[in-house]
């Protein structure tokens, strides 16, 4: 588990990124630029992995709103990570459909098999894992996601997970 | 083999880039609507053709946009809801994936017919691939003069964005989904003002769901009356179901509404029966929320005629002995499942994605979700099954949003007609551990109705 501290960090937001919000917040009416808000907190995440206080800050000042306003959508939303994670967060989805054929025994081989509880990040930094509620994908159950990108991995069997590990492990060295 | 008129060039290879989508026939609907029709010429089809909202909830779509407030100099928006997230329902993922020129089509005839010069279509974060996909064929619907300023010389300009979500199941939920969409919390609002007085940024809104929007392509194209001539009764057109759980063939499958609930699980066509040799113990027809049905009335209705997928006959003998056609989400449950793990999952859900505004569903999910659990480990007590159903009706009805009824319903109908498996796991907590309760009865052939008194 985090201290505090250790979540009270600096990132600082490239021009590239700014030019991100320019594109997103011209899809709303002039005077109602906080319909970004949900897409631009996504990108910065996408940037830096999970979602700072100041990260939010900058955001809030971006948009000409209240921090709070930030943290209250930040904190609501079960996408925005609010600590760091591990370079890919599994997220096996553990509701009904997905549990008739085998949801739950994919979660505890991922756990046995990165050797840490939900939520904790793998001593390298390269894994975390949770689960979440219904990916509407429950037609190809038991199914995993992986952010920034959300890439779909279904059908899963111990094999398969084995297998998107061992890649994903090895795309990271090479 | 039956109509199909979503799905109809879903194996053409390519079919999700915008030449390959023209070349089938792709927004000629666009060009029917846009230079020979007016607005109210197209709600007039709409309405002819009696499309019914395909989210959950039923409405006439036709009716729905003509409800829309139209006060002179105020914006007026169409918003496509693709925040699916009801468990058991996967096919606006699929359209998406597949066929996004089909959406965007018909995004564009419904913001004509609703004076919309800037329209958004939610889709759930987690959907982000399928963004991609959309933003991709918006480039090309709008370079093809689909989209954009004066669009095919008619001097009408659209503008179509893609809004990602932040992961919640209440933003299906549409004023949760206005709310969420100018960057807020997705807490619903209180209605009256319905969205089609006040919606986005108080400005009249319709928001549809991704498959409502699709079939007003065949609607426009073919016409009202010709799309109304397929399906039963009440129930016109075709409808996506998401098939999943203990199936031979899980998968989307685009029926005529109308076709036996029997044919559809057991069929070749279709969902090719039980897996693994099973039998069939339970289905939930429509997505999570809706009542789960015993394997014996969800083939059969009490007054043993065939069970249709239709809305009317899906819900035949009301929340007694039936069920709803909901968003399509066609979940079935095999002889080795258990009804009390299965309904404790569901409330884990619905405790979940409470928004937490009203205290009967933020609380009462929160207390159904501990009663179950302590149910299925085995330390349940007798009174706990009662205790469930107080909770569950103490919900239904007292929240601003249909969540709370979404959370009551599953449980309450869980144990209307699996009460003696939850009984079962008070008198055996040992035994309820190391095995499933198993089919038991609720297969068995139904009782034959009792005469009708007469007089």
């Amino acid at each position: 588990m985090l201290k505090i501290e250790e979540t009270v960090v600096v990132h600082q937001f490239k021009p590239e990124l700014y030019q991100q919000f320019i594109d997103i917040v011209s899809r709303y009416p002039a005077e109602q630029p906080k319909g970004a808000l949900l897409p631009i907190l996504h990108v910065v995440q996408a940037e830096f992995g999970w979602l700072s206080v100041d990260a939010m800050d900058k955001v809030a000042e971006y948009l000409n709103i209240q921090p709070i306003e930030v943290y209250e959508v930040a904190s609501f939303y079960t996408m925005y990570f609010l600590r760091p994670q591990g370079k890919y967060m599994l997220e096996v989805c553990r509701t009904g459909p997905c549990c008739l054929v085998g949801a739950e025994k994919i979660m505890k081989y991922i756990e046995q098999k990165l050797g840490v509880k939900e939520g904790d990040v793998t001593p390298d930094g390269l894994f975390s894992w949770r689960g979440v509620e219904c990916l509407a994908a429950c037609g190809f159950a038991p199914v995993l996601q992986i952010g920034p990108e959300y890439t779909f991995y279904e059908n899963l069997t111990p094999e398969s997970v084995d297998q998107l590990i061992s890649d994903l492990t090895v795309k990271v060295n090479n | 083999m039956r109509r199909k008129v979503l799905l109809e060039h879903i194996n053409v290879p390519d079919i999700n880039k915008f030449d390959v989508y023209r070349s089938k026939g792709g927004y000629a609907a666009v060009e029917k609507a846009l230079k020979t029709l007016t607005p109210e010429e197209i709600v007039e089809e709409v309405k002819k053709s009696g499309l019914r909202g395909r989210g959950g909830a039923g409405f006439p779509t036709g009716m729905k946009w003509s409800f829309l407030a139209k006060p002179e100099g105020v914006p007026r928006y169409l918003v496509c809801n693709a925040d699916e997230s009801e468990p058991g329902t996967f096919k606006d993922r699929f359209l998406m994936t597949k066929l996004p020129h089909l959406l965007i089509e018909g995004m564009i005839i419904g913001s004509f017919a609703l004076g919309a010069k800037v329209s958004y279509i939610y889709v759930r974060g987690e959907m982000m691939p399928q963004i991609r996909i959309l933003e991709k064929a918006i480039a090309e619907a709008k370079n093809a003069g689909f989209l954009g300023k004066n669009i095919l010389g008619t001097g009408y300009d659209l503008e179509l964005y893609v809004q990602p979500g932040g992961g919640a199941y209440i933003c299906g939920e549409e004023t949760a989904l206005i709310e969420s969409l100018e960057g807020k919390r997705g807490n619903p609002r209180i209605k009256p003002p319905f969205p089609a007085i006040a919606g986005l940024w108080g400005c009249p809104t319709v928001v549809n769901n991704v498959e409502s929007i699709a079939a007003v392509v065949p609607i426009i194209r073919d016409g009202g009356e010709e799309y109304a001539k397929i399906g039963i009764g009440r129930s016109t057109g075709t409808k996506l179901i998401s098939a999943s759980g203990n199936l031979v063939k899980p998968g989307i499958y685009e029926i005529e509404l109308g076709v036996p609930v029997e044919e559809f699980i057991y069929s070749d066509e279709y969902c090719g029966g039980i897996a693994n040799g099973k039998r069939l113990k339970a289905v939930v027809a429509g997505g999570s929320s809706v009542p789960i049905l015993p394997a014996n009335l969800i083939t059969k209705t009490i007054n043993q005629e065939a069970r249709l997928m239709s809305y009317e006959s899906l819900s035949d003998g009301g929340f007694a002995t039936g069920s709803m056609m909901g968003s399509g989400g066609f979940i079935a449950f095999d002889e080795d499942q258990c009804i009390v793990r299965n309904t404790w999952n569901f409330s884990r859900f619905y405790h979940h994605e409470s928004c937490g505004q009203c205290s009967p569903c933020r609380e009462g999910t929160g207390w159904m979700e501990k009663v179950l659990h302590r149910l299925e480990y085995g330390h349940g007590k007798l009174s706990d099954i009662d205790l469930l159903v107080d909770v569950s009706k103490k919900i239904e009805g007292n929240t601003i949003c249909p969540l709370g009824d979404a959370a009551a319903w599953p449980v309450a109908s869980a144990i209307r007609h699996f009460r003696d498996e939850f009984e079962w796991h008070v008198k055996e907590p040992r035994t309820c551990l190391e095995r499933n309760y198993g089919l038991a009865h609720y297969a068995d052939p139904l009782p034959k109705p009792e005469p009708a008194l007469v007089g």
